[in-house]
């Protein structure tokens, strides 16, 4: 394929992704909106009010990063698990498997309908903040980098989780069991400031911790974490994802027989 | 003239140990309308596999085109469409979309596709449904769906893994019209099919393939012109005699119309029919009483065994 067809090739996957959950948005993109709605209420307004200041700023300041974030890498794992995952139940993937399209592009493709998942939801979660708080940007490269790469970091999960799931219960085991854990102690909620030394330095093995970190970084800029050692790790753990994937793709591994 | 599909030495043996492909050698020339037949299991869809990359072989060569799938995969497959056994395509999706992606992902840009598929779709008498959900659509339009897609980047090799499966008689024939329309504007044509009088319709070659080998590539003609008996019904006018002889020929009564003979090879049918005669038997009409290309296979098979 010459580079115009694999461009074709790259838009028409790409559009298929967001074609996809567009059509079903009240599963894809409301509940996103309905959750941070509540706990913007629950925890900003009601809880957080009695709180006080967290990070030097108020608490309902402190947590609508996190929150973002949250939605983000929620939604580009959620949107790739199971658009590829339901591709591979369907078989439907063949029609791609067997199609000249080299697996770099069907990866990107792939990923790109994640990132703009959660660019999406990231944007709806945060015209919902704003009717709680005043965002003010301290840094808007910041936040560019680290939504991109957090939610591409994401997406590749998402398909390494799609790849190797048997059922529709192992694409949500991930979610509920690994990513939801991971980003409640990841700082979402609360300072590392707050937490007793050991278990500060274990919040630290948390990968979350870098990705809510450097993103409140980047909107209040205020982190518990270095963000350029954040930045090294949201990246040195997306080259591998993106390694591995790349060999699941050259392989066939769980793809073809 | 390169051949369409080459294949030699083909091997697979699955993880289990299980040798679905044994050294398989086949070569199918262009223009071909060929029929890959052979048992359930004999290797017919892990050779389909291996060709569209869906199954990773352990030894051999595959050209299509003369394009080795070894050192430039994305080239041979753009020679290729392929319509499998299984529906794979979203069932959610609109028949048009499915064409359109499909186009897309051969880096058709999009007017063209769009043209394609309404050509595609008007032939294959879905434009009605074009934008019903493929879910809805009934199993003969699935099937033709999926001739369609495999057809929209113009392959020069098309392979067909049981396509008429589930597709009433009608329809069937609608869609032999169709293949062979586009096997005479120069798309080579390979089908594996159950229904053996499919590939005698159709087809002028033919392999049959058992345990993961060739057993037999041949013409069809060739091969029937092997078949050392044949069967045939005779409806006659009532009343037949009780018991019914003719020399030479092994002829039993069916029931009180029916008559069954068996013609060997070198035998005249003709003096079967004197003898019957002779004997006031008033012959109405005569037919197979078995598919001959089924009666072949079994004798191919039997040689093997």
């Amino acid at each position: 394929m010459n580079a115009y067809e694999q461009y074709i090739a790259f838009t028409t996957l790409v559009s298929k992704e967001i074609r996809r959950y567009l059509r079903i948005w009240t599963q894809t993109l409301l509940p996103s909106a309905i959750t941070m709605s509540l706990y913007y209420v629950i925890f900003g307004n009601l809880i957080g009010s009695r709180i006080g200041e967290m990070g030097g700023r108020s608490y309902m300041e402190f947590v609508v990063p996190g929150l973002i974030m949250m939605a983000i890498v929620t939604n580009s794992y959620s949107n790739v698990v199971s658009s590829f995952f339901g591709a591979k139940f369907s078989n439907s993937v063949e029609e791609l498997l067997v199609s000249p399209v080299p697996n770099y592009i069907i990866l990107w493709g792939y990923i790109m309908g994640g990132v703009s998942r959660g660019l999406l939801v990231a944007i709806i979660v945060t015209t919902v903040s704003l009717l709680f708080t005043s965002l003010d940007i301290y840094h808007l490269g910041i936040v560019v980098a680290v939504v991109t790469l957090t939610s591409i970091l994401f997406a590749l999960c998402g398909f390494i989780n799609a790849v190797f799931a048997n059922s529709f219960d192992d694409i949500s085991i991930v979610p509920t069991f690994v990513l939801t854990p991971l980003t409640y102690l990841g700082g979402v909620f609360y300072s590392l400031d707050l937490l007793p030394e050991f278990w500060a330095n274990v919040s630290r093995a948390n990968p979350l911790v870098y990705v809510v970190n450097a993103f409140r970084y980047g909107v209040l800029g205020v982190s518990d974490v270095n963000i350029g050692f954040s930045f090294a790790m949201i990246g040195g753990f997306a080259v591998i994802a993106y390694w591995y994937c790349m060999y699941l793709l050259r392989t066939g591994k769980r793809l073809r027989s | 003239m390169i051949p369409a599909l080459s294949i030699t030495g083909l091997e697979k043996t699955y993880d289990n140990g299980f040798r679905a492909l044994k050294g398989l050698n086949l070569e199918v020339a262009q223009g071909e309308f060929f029929a890959l037949l052979g048992p359930n299991g004999a290797g017919k869809s892990t050779t389909i596999g291996v060709i569209s990359s869906l199954v990773a072989k352990s030894a051999g060569k595959v050209l299509v085109h003369g394009v080795d799938i070894d050192e430039d995969f994305p080239g041979a497959k753009k020679y290729l469409g392929i319509v499998p056994q299984e529906f794979n395509f979203n069932v959610f999706e609109k028949p048009e979309d499915i064409l359109v992606q499909q186009a897309g992902f051969y880096g058709i840009p999009l007017s063209i596709a769009r043209e394609r598929t309404k050509h595609f779709l008007g032939q294959l008498g879905l434009a009605e449904k074009s934008s019903t959900p493929a879910r809805m659509l009934s199993g003969g339009m699935k099937r033709r769906l999926m001739i369609a897609r495999a057809l929209i980047h113009a392959p020069k090799l098309l392979i067909l893994d049981e396509p008429t499966a589930g597709v009433d008689i009608e329809m069937r024939r609608s869609m032999y019209d169709f293949l062979r329309e586009i096997n005479a504007a120069g798309t080579t044509i390979i089908l594996t099919t159950h229904y053996l009088e499919e590939a005698e319709a159709l087809c002028r070659n033919m392999a049959i393939i058992n345990h993961g080998e060739i057993v037999a590539n041949t013409s069809i003609r060739e091969l029937l012109r092997d078949l050392n008996k044949e069967s045939f019904l005779l409806d006659c006018q009532v009343p037949l005699p009780g018991t019914i002889t003719v020399e030479g020929f092994h002829v039993a009564k069916v029931d009180e119309h029916t008559i069954e003979v068996h013609i060997e090879k070198g035998q005249d049918l003709v003096q079967a029919f004197e003898g019957l005669k002779q004997q006031g038997i008033k012959v109405l009409s005569m037919r197979n009483q078995a598919n001959r290309l089924e009666q072949m296979f079994v004798s191919v098979l039997e040689r093997q065994a």
